[in-house]
């Protein structure tokens, strides 16, 4: 498919030389297809299509935005796949459906900026079900989390019936660089492109602290201490800018000469210091954070967001000013020495200082109580006496992990004109006893509570025992 | 050595308050978990350590301490099973850790009673959520030398971080069987149930034969004594038997064994139980549920559903919950996962029973734990609000009548860095 295009292309870019201007080359002649890392900068592109949208009215709700802001007995206005309108005094237009939104809560959809669903799927204790951690190099940017994905994933049905409409998905923290994200949409898919979220930016994975020496230096090989990991981090900046470089000047030249060889690792890197692709960072303590925001200065990008980052809480004013995001959990502390100064305050009092918070999963079991998540963590800043709304809180799980990943401008909060991604909730989100009564991707109604059809299940449970009465 | 820590010890006891105060809890919602079931607008006199009165109206006692419950919720203290709080610090330093022993020659009798630690740093972090005891469980430490069939015996402890800890050493033996316990008899599910049942002719034998066993006469005996003799009490139904299943057919399997050999067990797991609810309901067997399991983790776990509690529950059965798959640091999202049962169609009183009465009953310490009736020992938590919800917080612990602090190594952590 793609080779014929790109040689057609070759030779109409060729024709349009020879005539036009046969003395200057404007751009290089085209590579062979695949060879040039900019000519085809999306290969595995998105063929997500939108389910049929609903044309509703939610009437009677209480409202929690993710602006910050809570509007009880208000009215949310969907068509066309998008959020028309938002507010108390929104006069149902003709030949919008009305539910009735009374006694309910309504958020946006709910994103897990840290999942790893669909590549380690259920049942998770089978070894062929684990794709997470490509651990055969301390770099592995060259693995795009995405080529490992199982749509069937029985975990992302059971995200979606908790109001989880996007997430992305990561590789293991195994690897200093464990390789690219993915956002996605949360939809029953056959193929990982139909769960693409469209235009949704790249990310990295990079790692610091235990996981990688632990892995590395077990082998003998480096990294081995923390030291190890900053040395192999720089490296590999130095690596990318190097490449970006003869890239530069093969295109500065106009295609003369032999191209550089194009380098999937190298060409991650590079996306990074380009700013296109965005850096997650699995870092725990604060010290490592800040060593860190020091090495990204140091070669020239920006890192979008330090995910577990336990220790965010003390270092809460650097985060704030440099405009990283702190992505979370409540409850997880203990497991191992880098998480043992975890505390339940950290999302509130990085929230407090004015920085970014999110509350992510990183597990398919707490990938279905984010809310419950950010209920903890609400609860735990107001005995500490910080403020804090409900209409704030549940920022933590919609409209910052949005900005995280880079689609807020798509998704997260109710606005109009921003993607219908809405969930009805059958009391307050923050209670342990809400349940997400309806969710809608794009407008489309993804899941139902209790009609009959209303819930997708994966293809890995269809003729299993038990699955009549689930 | 002995002196610092004798001084810890009497330091540690000037700090607390004496048992012995008299302390009524007033104008509180009281869910006694017992007989009496709520009562509003209710008082709790604790005197000696103990309940000395709970009702509707009671005046308090001259010269008692008053805790103004109004507004709040007073419940039984809960009691976390499947945990392994005391046993661990931090779960990847094995030093920290005391909760599994890969001993070739110890697998039944490892106590896990002996070298608890009562200075964790995870015990006020699950007080904090409304715990006041555990069953503290050993886990398997598996090596490739190793297939032991038992982890060892579960202890009952308290929380209240004082040298004596432990409510009721050796309360119940545990045992993978399923998937695990296959793989540690080669492999498969046949040679796991033979394994079993040949050990405990083992245990008869040598209990009967104790002098025989111990001239090196009798027959060959695949356990050490001390394993023998730590499985006498279960082969003769004195002690219950924790056995760790999921799937629908490993559950009846265990209970038709346990029902021919005559063993006292509790199903640990039981993701599959809705399935076979019936039937367990029938066998009289307690089920320990993680409310929170619903997906396929394995070929054992397909029917995994939210719905497991309350299914059980509505068919008789007794209903144990735990949180956060055993791991004690994350013993806190106990309350948390009842309130889940409960969204999914556990009735709400039951769900406070599976966090109370019934571990206290199932793990023998219900005579004194368990539910907020007189004579009872004091432990009791004062709330907020709906104990299940996260927005509420206990305004009061109390342990033994012994009112609790209310803080932790992770709210000190916390104050250094308010902004």
């Amino acid at each position: 498919m793609r080779a014929p295009v790109g040689l057609a292309l070759l030779w109409a870019l060729a024709a349009c030389a020879a005539q036009d201007r046969p003395e200057v080359a404007a751009s290089p002649a085209p590579l062979r297809a695949g060879q040039d890392p900019a000519a085809a900068p999306d290969p595995y592109a998105s063929t997500y299509r939108p389910g049929p949208s609903e044309r509703i009215a939610i009437v009677g709700a209480t409202i929690l935005t993710g602006t910050g802001e809570a509007i009880e007995n208000g009215t949310v206005l969907i068509a066309d796949g998008r959020i028309e309108a938002v507010g108390r005094d929104v006069a149902v237009p003709e030949g919008h459906a009305r539910i009735d939104g009374r006694g309910r809560w309504v958020t946006p959809g709910i994103i897990d900026p840290h999942s790893h669903l669909g590549v380690w799927s259920q049942p998770d204790s089978v070894e062929a079900q684990n794709d997470v951690n490509e651990l055969t190099d301390p770099n592995t940017a060259q693995v795009w989390a995405e080529h490992s994905l199982w749509p069937q994933d029985p975990g992302f049905d059971a995200a979606r019936e908790a109001g989880v409409t996007t997430l992305m998905i990561l590789p293991g923290s195994g690897n200093l660089f464990g390789g690219r994200t993915v956002t996605v949409r949360n939809v029953p898919a056959v193929t990982m492109q139909a769960m693409r979220f469209p235009g949704a930016p790249a990310g990295l994975k990079v790692a610091c602290g235990e996981n990688p020496k632990r892995v590395y230096g077990g082998r003998g090989r480096s990294p081995a201490t923390r030291m190890g990991n900053v040395a192999g981090y720089r490296r590999a900046w130095i690596e990318a800018a190097d490449y970006q470089r003869r890239w530069d000047r093969w295109r500065d030249g106009a295609g003369a000469g032999d191209p550089p060889r194009r380098d999937l690792q190298l060409d991650t890197l590079a996306g990074v210091l380009r700013g296109e692709i965005l850096v997650h960072n699995h870092c725990y303590r604060a010290d490592e954070m800040a060593i860190m925001i020091d090495v990204a200065r140091e070669f020239g990008f920006r890192i979008r967001a330090f995910h577990h980052s336990s220790e965010a809480y003390k270092i809460a004013p650097l985060l704030a000013r440099e405009q990283i995001c702190a992505v979370t959990w409540t409850n997880w502390w203990g497991y191992k020495m880098e998480v043992f100064d975890a505390i339940e305050e950290n999302a509130a009092i990085v929230d407090a200082a004015g920085g970014c918070a999110a509350i992510h999963s990183d597990d398919p079991l707490v990938v279905q109580r984010l809310n419950q998540e950010a209920a903890a963590a609400l609860s735990a800043g107001r005995r500490a006496g910080l403020d804090i709304s409900e209409g704030e809180a549940i920022r933590w799980i919609t409209a910052n992990p949005a900005r995280i990943l880079g689609i807020d401008d798509r998704t997260g909060t109710l606005e109009p004109g921003k993607a219908a991604d809405v969930v009805l909730w059958s009391a307050s989100p923050f209670s342990i006893y809400a349940l997400a009564q309806t969710v809608w991707i794009d407008g489309a109604r993804m899941f139902d509570r209790g009609r009959p059809g209303g819930a997708h299940s994966s293809d890995f449970l269809v003729g299993q025992a038990g699955q009549e009465a689930r | 050595m002995i002196v610092r820590w004798l001084a810890t010890l009497a330091a540690a006891l000037a700090a607390v308050p004496a048992a012995a105060e008299t302390v009524a809890i007033t104008g509180a919602r009281i869910l006694t978990a017992g007989p009496a079931g709520a009562i509003e607008n209710g008082t709790v006199v604790i005197r000696d350590g103990r309940i000395a009165a709970v009702g509707g109206g009671l005046a308090p006692p001259p010269g008692a301490r008053i805790v103004d419950g109004r507004g709040g919720i007073v419940t039984p203290g809960f009691i976390q099973p499947d945990s392994t709080l005391g046993a661990v610090e931090v779960s990847q330093v094995p030093a920290s850790a005391d909760r599994a022993s890969h001993a070739a020659r110890m697998s039944a009798a490892f106590d896990i009673s002996l070298g608890l630690n009562p200075d964790s740093i995870l015990l006020p972090v699950a007080r904090l959520a409304g715990i006041t005891r555990a069953v503290t469980t050993p886990l398997y430490d598996d090596r490739p030398d190793r297939p032991l069939l038992f982890a060892g015996q579960a202890a009952v402890i308290d929380l209240a971080q004082r040298p004596q800890m432990v409510t009721r050493p050796r309360a119940a033996m545990v045992l993978e069987m399923g998937e695990g316990g296959a793989a540690r008899a080669g492999g498969a599910r046949g040679a796991a149930i033979v394994a079993l049942r040949t050990l405990l002719e083992d245990v008869r034998f040598f209990a009967r034969q104790r002098a025989l066993y111990d001239r090196g006469e009798g027959r060959p005996q695949a356990l050490s004594r001390a394993d023998l003799e730590a499985l006498v009490p279960v082969a003769e139904g004195r002690m219950p038997l924790i056995v760790k299943v999921d799937r629908a057919s490993d559950i009846v399997e265990m209970i038709a064994f346990a029902r021919e050999e005559r063993l006292r067990i509790v199903i640990d797991g039981g993701v599959e139980g809705w399935r076979v609810a019936d039937e367990i309901a029938r066998a009289g067997v307690a089920v320990i549920v993680d409310p929170v399991a619903n997906l396929p983790r394995s070929f054992s776990e397909i029917g995994a559903s939210l719905e497991n509690a309350a299914r059980l529950h509505a068919a008789g059965v007794t209903v144990l919950l735990k949180a956060g798959s055993g791991v004690a640091h994350r013993a806190r999202e106990l309350r948390y996962g009842a309130g889940n049962a409960v969204a999914h169609g556990l009735p709400h009183e039951a769900a406070l029973a599976a966090l109370t009465i019934n571990p206290a009953r199932i793990f023998g310490v219900d005579d004194r734990l368990g539910s907020v009736e007189p004579g009872k020992q004091a432990d009791l938590v004062l709330w907020s609000g709906d104990p299940f919800e996260p927005l509420s917080q206990p305004r009061a612990v109390f342990i033994d009548g012994i009112e609790q602090p209310l803080t932790a190594r992770t709210l000190e952590l916390r104050d250094r860095y308010m902004p």
